[in-house]
């Protein structure tokens, strides 16, 4: 298991949309990934959970991957939500 | 763990802010029990409880009536501090000056309400205690079904969401789709309910996202319901072995408590709406003391039993 603490670059925070992709990006690998955030804990394939976090631009989410393919899992979530648009 | 403030209380409560708005902090409230500083306006304040809300009733404001007006300030600064989150007044009870002073000097809010200081001490614990109490987001669907909270959880894509649905459209009641956050509001007892945000939605693959109370009626949906049972949906592992008698009860562990859990195989063409339903009327069952299985065991126990008197 790997955790890291990240701040959402995108500009618009996790909107609809945007937290709709990153539950596609997810999807992709089959570890466990988590995002905690003030204290809630929420499965990062489930789109209702991620909305339901309100993530905003600059705040800070921890992720926690588990799983075979938890490496490149957090590469490519770290990537997403570093991108600035 | 969720934040109170004053402000939280003059919302759910409807009390009135009797001092200056400018000069009042919102301090978060700490714990839920309720402070009656009879004690303090006597002049003892050794062991006065600061971080509790005060309440104060006829009792009180009576004896601080009969106070010379020099000691009325002291015990009124005395009640003040900055820990303290709340003094609030029952009965419509007016607030004197000298409170009103002491509370802006240091921010503290005092409010009042025209209910009587037992019903709105009773009120008060009540609100607190489900308020502060320990919180956790599940990941999974809590619905309503005959009256029992069951909580479906599973990993992602294994069809809790289209379960839900299927099960609204049974007529049974959604409480909450994909993140359920449950407290535990007494020993024992886990409440669920759905992120304010996501209230009331439901997430279907394909559809997208769909609002079940303007679809359904306000008769499909619930805000909150007390958790009785958990039920696991995994994908069918041909090596694992699954309950076939319902004889052994599993459970879970969620804060303090034990949650009755059962898990059910999904596998193409079972119809996991009727299983689901019928779960939760089996449990009730159970609950009301019959148990099909135990019942079936001792049938079969009796039976072995008189086919070995008849050998001998």
């Amino acid at each position: 298991m790997i955790e890291k603490t990240i701040t959402v670059k995108r500009k618009t925070g996790l909107q609809a949309r945007p937290a709709a992709l990153f539950v596609q990006e997810a999807n992709r690998f089959s570890s466990e990934i988590f995002i905690e955030k003030d204290g809630k804990n929420v499965n990062a394939k489930s789109i209702m959970g991620i909305m339901s976090l309100a993530v905003g631009a600059n705040k800070d989410i921890h992720l926690k991957v588990d799983g075979p393919d938890e490496q490149a899992a957090m590469e490519a979530l770290v990537d997403f939500v570093g991108q600035e648009e | 763990m969720a934040e109170v403030t004053a402000k939280d209380l003059i919302e759910e409560f409807d009390f009135k802010l009797l001092n200056d708005e400018d000069a009042v902090a919102f301090r978060p409230v700490s714990t839920s029990d309720i402070s009656r500083p009879g004690i303090e306006m006597a002049g003892y304040f050794t062991y006065y409880p600061a971080k509790r809300i005060q309440l104060l009733g006829k009792t009180e404001m009576s004896f601080y009536d009969e106070l010379d007006r020099e000691t009325q300030v002291e015990r009124m600064e005395g009640l003040c501090t900055y820990d303290t989150p709340a003094i609030i007044l029952s009965r419509g009870l007016e607030a004197p000056e000298s409170l009103k002073e002491a509370a802006d000097r240091v921010g503290v809010p005092v409010l009042s309400s025209p209910i009587t200081t037992t019903r709105l001490s009773s009120q008060l614990t009540t609100f607190l205690e489900s308020r502060l109490a320990p919180m956790t987001a599940i990941h999974g669907v809590l619905i309503d079904i005959y009256g029992i909270g069951v909580m479906i959880t599973g990993s992602s894509g294994v069809g809790k969401s289209e379960t839900a649905l299927d099960l609204v459209r049974r007529g049974h009641r959604l409480v909450a789709d994909d993140s359920v956050e449950i407290r535990q509001e007494h020993d024992g007892i886990l409440v669920g309910r759905a992120p304010d945000l996501i209230k009331h939605l439901l997430e279907i693959r394909g559809l997208g996202i769909i609002n079940v109370m303007t679809l359904f009626g306000a008769g499909a949906v619930r805000n909150y319901k007390r958790i009785g049972l958990s039920i696991d949906l995994e994908i069918w592992d041909q090596k694992k072995q699954y309950d076939r008698l319902g004889l052994d009860e599993e459970t879970i562990k969620i804060f303090d408590t034990h949650l009755p859990k059962i898990t059910i195989p999904v596998r193409p063409g079972r119809n996991l709406a009727v299983i689901i339903e019928v779960a939760a009327m089996n449990f009730r069952l159970k609950r009301m003391g019959i148990n099909a299985a135990e019942q079936f065991s001792e049938r079969l126990n009796n039976v072995i039993e008189d086919g070995d008197k008849e050998e001998f």
